[in-house]
C-alpha cells in the first residue's frame, strides 16, 4: 500500500537537508585522446566545492564486475561519449549545472569503431590499445557431438543471419544516489542499486577503500531490469563523498545521461545453420554469436556465454557447434538487461525454427513441439534437462489458446486496408549464475520484542515483488499473518550477505535461505516456548499467530513475552543458501570460468496475433498469449505481473525501440525519440501458467523475471511473415519494411 | 533576495505561502522544497508522466510547469488523494488488483485516473487506456492498472449511491 498512495520512499527520494550535489561531465565524444580537463573556471563558480578529474581518483580507478577495465574518471583516453572526463561537487543543483557546463575539455579526437566486425577486422582501430587481443574481449566455443559431419546426413538445412539492436532499460527511476564519508574516512551510501553487497568490493576496489568501511543501502528500485546491476552512480558518488567534507551528497542522472552513460542490452549478430530430417527432426545446429560490447567489458562475457548456452532453443538438437565472440567498440556500454543474452539468441533460433517448418511445409507449432526439451535430454550445450522441464507443455498451453486454435477465423475476418497474421515462439531461460562462483544468500531473521518478525532481506527488489514474497513465505513458515512480518530492505550492515537481483534467483535462492532461516526460528520458538509452558516436549507445542501453544493442556504463551524475555543475539536466526550446480558439466565451452552451464531453466512458449496497415505499414500487436513454467506456483498474481511486464518488454524489442546509434552516438536519447510501449500500444496480455515442481525450490518453485520476455520478439516476425510475407532478421521490425513486404505482392 | 515571488496556492487542501523564483519548476518546488516526495521525477522533459499532480483538477506534468504557474490554483498530489491509513479508492484499487510493481509511475498514474474518473465515472477499458497513454510504466505492461481503473471506477461508483 506506501506505494500504492506514493510514501514509499525511493533512493532519489532522500534529500538530506542542506546535501551537495554531485554530477558527472561526459565526454560526448565517442573516440578520442585526453589533453586536458581545464577546471578553473569552474572551480572558480560559487557554490562550487569541487571539480576532480582523473588524477584525482585514488585506488585502481577502474570498475567493473568481472573484469575490470572501465574507469570512473577517465585519465587519457575516452572510449564512449558517456565516459566521465570530471566530477563536480556543488552546494545547488544549479551551481552544478553552471560548473559543467564551465569544464573545457581537449580531447584529440580518434578514429572509432563502431561495428564489431570492423572491430575485429585487422587494422581496425584499437579501443584498448595496446590490448593482446586487440578489439576481440573473448571468444568462445561450445560443442555436443559432431555437427560438421551431421549436416551431411540432413534432409533439409535452412541458413541465416539475424541482428538485434542495443535496447535501453528505460526504468522509470534514473539511476541515482546519496552518500557521505563516515568519520573515519569510509563512506556509507544509499543508491538504486541491484547488488549492494558487491557495490562495496566494487567501490573498494576503484578507489581503494576497505570495502567493510564501506556500507551500502538499497531500499526499493523504480525499475532496474539488469540497468542497475553495476555501478552507475556508485563510485562517482562515492569519490564524490570523500571530498564533501562529511556532508552528505546526492546524485542523480538525468534521462539524457541514463541514455549515454547507462548500459545497454548488447546488440549481436547471429548466423544460424539449421539440420533436421525429412520428418522434422532437429539433427544439427551451427550458429556463431557476435556481441557488441561496447568500449567495456561489463558483463559481455558472461552475457555471450548465457547466449551460447540458449543459442539452440528449448529444443534437443543431438549435434552443436556454438561459436561465440564478443568485440570492444566505441559504442555505447553493453551489459545485463532482462534474459540476458537469451533474448539475442532466442530471436535467431526462433526465425531459424520458421524457416524450417517452411522449407518442410511443417505446421511451425508441431515442429516446435516435435523437438521439444523433455526431462533427461541435453540441451543444446550438453547440460540434462532435469524435471521438471515444462518446454513441451508451455508450448501446448499456447497451442491450445483460442489465439492459436482459432486464427485461421481470425485472419479471415481482416478488416479493409489490413493484413493479420499470427505467430508462435518458444524459449526457456537458465536461472541463477551458473558453475563458477557460489549463488547464494545468507538470511536472518528476527523475532522483535513485540512478538513480530522482521526478515532482513539482502536482495533488493526493483519491483519483480520478491520482497513481498520473502513476507508471504515468512508468514507461511511461522503460521502469521502477513501483517506479522516486517521486510527490512537490503542494508550492508544489517542484512547478510546475497548476491544481486538479477538472473531469475532472488526468491529462489534468498527463498530458500529464508525458509531455512524459519526453520531454525520454529525450532527455537518451542524450545524457548517449552520454558514457560513447562513441557518437556517441545515437539507437542504448536506455533499460532501470535503465540505458541501447548495442545495437551491448552496452555499457550505470547510471542510478544517470548520476545520480551529474550536476548537480542538468542532472537535471531540465521541461515544460508547455495544454488546447486550441474554436478557433470559437459565437457565443452572451457573458455568461461563465470557463468557456464546452469542446472535449472524456466520454460515459456508465446503466441502473438498482429494487424498491418496495409496504407501505412504501422504493426498492431492484437493479442499477446505467454505460456510460462516456472517451477510450482507460489503466487500467481506474482507469475502474471512478472509475464506482463517481461512480454511488455518483448514487445517494445520487437516493434519500437531503436536507439539509432551512429558513429557511436545515440541519436533517440530520450523517452520522445526512444520510444518504450505505452497503454494504447499493447494489448491485454495474457498469461497461463503451466505447473512444475522444482524440488530443490522453496514451495517448487523456480525463477521467472526473465523467461517472459523471450517470446514477443520471434511470434511478432512469425506473425508478420504469415500477414505480410515479411522475412524478418532484425528488429525492431519497421513500418517501413513492412509496407515495402506488401507492395511486392500488391504492385 | 531579487527575483524571489510569493506564491500563494492550495496544496492537497492546505493553503501554501511560499517564496520562490518563479522559474523554479514545479515538479523541484513540490518535492524539495514542500518534501512531498510522491511526485516522481523520470524524465524532466515531460513524457513519463510521473511528475503528473492534479491542477484545478486537470492532470499537469509538473517537471514542464513553472511556480509562477501555480498562483492561486489548487493543487493536489498523489499524498492528496489518499494516504496508506485511508487510501483513495484509485490507490485501494491498485494495491489489490497487483497494478504496483516497482511503484514509481503510479503516483502519476493514479493521479491521470483522478481526472479520467472526475470525468467519466464509467469508463470503458479503451477509454481507461487511453487516459494513462501519457503515462509510461516500464513493469507492469498496463493490464494490471486498467484492471485497476475499472475496479476504483466501481467501487467509487458504488460509494456515491
Ligand atoms: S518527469 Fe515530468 S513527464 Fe517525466
Ligand atoms: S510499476 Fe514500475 S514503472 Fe510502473
Amino acid at each position: 500500500m506506501s506505494k500504492a498512495v506514493g510514501a514509499e520512499r525511493f533512493s532519489t527520494d532522500i534529500a538530506p537537508p542542506g546535501c551537495l550535489w554531485a554530477g558527472a561531465r561526459r565526454a560526448g565524444v565517442p573516440h578520442a585522446r585526453v589533453v586536458a580537463v581545464h577546471t578553473r573556471e569552474a572551480r572558480a563558480l560559487p557554490g562550487v566545492v569541487a571539480v576532480l578529474t582523473g588524477a584525482d581518483v585514488p585506488g585502481a580507478n577502474l570498475q567493473g564486475i568481472v573484469h575490470k577495465d572501465q574507469p570512473v574518471l577517465v585519465t587519457d583516453t575516452v572510449r564512449h561519449a558517456g565516459d566521465a572526463v570530471a566530477l563536480v561537487l556543488a552546494e545547488s543543483r544549479e551551481a552544478l549545472a553552471g560548473a559543467l557546463s564551465l569544464i573545457r575539455t581537449e580531447l584529440v579526437p580518434l578514429p572509432g569503431v563502431f561495428d564489431p566486425e570492423q572491430a575485429l577486422a585487422p587494422g581496425a582501430p584499437l579501443v584498448h590499445s595496446g590490448r593482446e587481443g586487440g578489439n576481440l574481449l573473448a571468444h568462445a566455443l561450445v560443442e555436443k557431438g559432431d555437427a560438421p559431419s551431421a549436416f551431411a546426413g540432413c534432409d533439409v538445412v535452412v541458413e541465416g543471419r539475424f541482428e538485434t539492436p542495443m535496447q535501453e532499460h528505460a526504468f522509470l527511476e534514473p539511476p541515482n544516489g546519496t552518500a557521505r564519508m563516515t568519520r573515519d574516512g569510509g563512506i556509507e551510501m544509499t543508491a538504486s542499486t541491484q547488488a549492494p553487497f558487491r557495490d562495496r568490493f566494487e567501490i573498494g576496489h576503484a578507489l581503494g577503500l576497505n570495502p567493510m568501511r564501506v556500507r551500502v543501502r538499497a531500499p526499493y528500485l523504480g525499475g532496474g531490469f539488469g540497468g542497475k546491476d553495476g555501478a552507475t552512480v556508485q563510485c562517482l558518488l562515492a569519490l564524490a563523498a570523500l571530498h564533501g567534507g562529511g556532508r552528505w551528497v546526492k546524485m542523480c542522472w538525468s534521462r539524457g545521461e541514463t541514455f549515454l552513460a547507462g548500459y545497454k542490452r548488447h546488440a549481436a549478430r547471429v548466423r544460424v545453420r539449421l539440420g533436421a530430417s525429412r520428418q522434422g527432426t532437429l539433427q544439427a545446429l551451427d550458429c556463431a554469436m557476435l556481441f557488441d560490447s561496447g568500449p567495456y567489458a561489463h558483463l559481455a562475457v558472461e552475457i555471450m556465454a548465457l547466449a551460447m548456452e540458449h543459442a539452440g532453443g528449448p529444443y534437443l538438437i543431438p549435434h552443436t557447434r556454438i561459436e561465440g565472440s564478443c568485440a570492444y567498440t566505441n559504442n555505447p556500454v553493453g551489459g545485463a538487461f532482462r534474459g540476458f543474452g537469451v533474448a539475442q539468441a532466442s530471436f535467431a533460433v526462433e526465425r531459424a525454427m520458421d524457416s524450417l517448418a517452411q522449407r518442410l511445409g511443417m505446421d511451425p507449432a508441431e515442429l516446435r513441439l516435435k523437438n521439444a526439451l523433455r526431462p533427461g535430454d541435453l540441451n543444446c550445450a550438453g547440460v540434462p534437462m532435469e524435471s521438471p522441464a515444462g518446454a513441451a507443455e508451455c508450448l501446448e498451453a499456447v497451442m491450445a489458446h483460442p489465439a492459436w486454435k482459432e486464427r485461421d477465423a481470425w485472419k479471415a475476418q481482416a478488416p479493409a486496408c489490413k493484413r493479420r497474421g499470427v505467430g508462435i515462439a518458444a524459449s526457456f531461460n537458465a536461472m541463477g549464475y551458473g558453475r563458477g562462483l557460489p549463488d547464494a544468500a545468507a538470511a536472518k531473521l528476527e523475532l522483535t520484542k513485540g512478538g513480530t518478525f522482521r526478515v532482513f532481506n539482502s536482495v533488493p527488489d526493483m519491483g519483480q515483488g520478491n520482497a513481498a514474497a520473502f513476507a508471504l513465505m515468512a508468514a507461511e513458515a511461522l503460521n502469521q499473518e502477513t501483517a506479522a512480518i516486517e521486510v527490512v530492505q537490503p542494508d550492508t550492515r544489517l542484512c547478510l550477505p546475497a548476491g544481486s537481483s538479477s538472473a531469475s534467483r532472488t526468491t529462489y535462492t534468498f527463498g530458500n535461505a529464508l525458509l531455512k532461516a524459519c526453520g531454525a526460528m520454529r525450532e527455537k520458538l518451542k524450545a524457548r516456548a517449552a520454558l514457560f509452558l513447562l513441557a518437556d516436549e517441545p515437539d507437542r507445542l504448536a506455533i499460532r499467530p501470535g503465540a505458541v501453544v501447548d495442545e495437551a493442556t491448552g496452555r499457550s504463551v505470547s510471542l510478544s513475552q517470548i520476545g520480551s524475555m529474550l536476548q537480542r543475539d538468542d532472537r535471531i536466526c540465521i541461515d544460508q543458501f547455495v544454488m546447486p550446480v550441474v554436478e557433470n558439466p559437459p565437457d565443452t565451452g572451457k573458455e568461461f570460468r563465470l557463468g557456464f552451464p546452469h542446472r535449472m531453466y524456466s520454460h515459456g512458449a508465446c503466441v502473438c496475433a498482429v494487424e498491418a496497415d496495409e496504407l501505412t505499414g504501422q504493426v498492431e500487436l492484437v493479442r499477446c498469449v505467454t505460456a510460462v513454467e516456472c517451477g510450482r506456483v507460489f503466487d500467481s498474481l506474482g507469475v502474471e505481473r512478472q509475464v506482463q511486464g517481461a512480454a511488455a518488454q518483448g514487445a517494445g524489442f520487437a516493434l519500437l525501440e531503436d536507439l539509432h546509434v551512429e558513429e557511436g552516438l545515440i541519436r533517440a536519447d530520450g523517452l520522445d525519440r526512444y520510444l518504450i510501449p505505452t497503454a494504447l500500444d499493447l494489448p491485454p496480455l495474457e498469461c497461463v501458467s503451466v505447473e512444475g515442481d522444482e524440488p530443490t525450490g522453496p514451495h517448487g518453485l523456480k525463477g521467472m523475471g526473465e523467461v517472459g520476455v523471450h517470446g514477443p520478439a520471434p511470434a511478432v516476425a512469425q506473425a508478420l511473415e504469415d500477414a505480410v510475407g515479411l522475412v524478418a532478421r532484425r528488429l525492431p521490425v519497421n513500418p517501413q519494411e513492412v509496407l515495402e513486404a506488401m507492395g511486392g505482392e500488391k504492385p | 533576495m531579487s527575483g524571489m515571488v510569493t506564491l500563494t496556492f492550495t496544496l492537497n487542501g492546505a493553503p501554501v505561502r511560499i517564496e520562490t523564483s518563479p522559474g523554479r519548476r514545479v515538479v523541484d518546488l513540490i518535492r524539495e522544497d514542500l518534501g512531498l516526495t510522491a511526485v516522481k521525477e523520470g524524465c524532466g522533459s515531460g513524457e513519463c508522466g510521473a511528475c503528473a499532480v492534479l491542477v484545478d483538477g486537470v492532470a499537469r506534468l509538473s517537471c514542464l510547469m513553472l511556480a509562477a504557474q501555480l498562483e492561486g490554483r489548487e493543487v493536489v498530489t498523489a499524498e492528496g488523494l489518499g494516504t496508506i491509513d485511508d487510501p483513495h479508492p484509485i490507490q485501494a484499487a491498485f494495491a489489490a488488483a497487483g497494478a504496483v510493481q516497482c511503484g514509481y509511475c503510479t503516483p502519476g498514474m493514479t493521479v491521470a485516473v483522478a481526472e479520467l474518473l472526475a470525468r467519466n465515472p464509467s469508463p470503458q477499458r479503451h477509454e481507461a487506456r487511453e487516459a494513462i497513454s501519457g503515462n509510461l510504466c516500464r513493469c507492469t505492461g498496463y493490464v494490471k492498472i486498467v484492471d485497476a481503473v475499472m475496479d476504483a471506477a466501481q467501487a467509487m461508483g458504488k460509494e456515491t449511491k
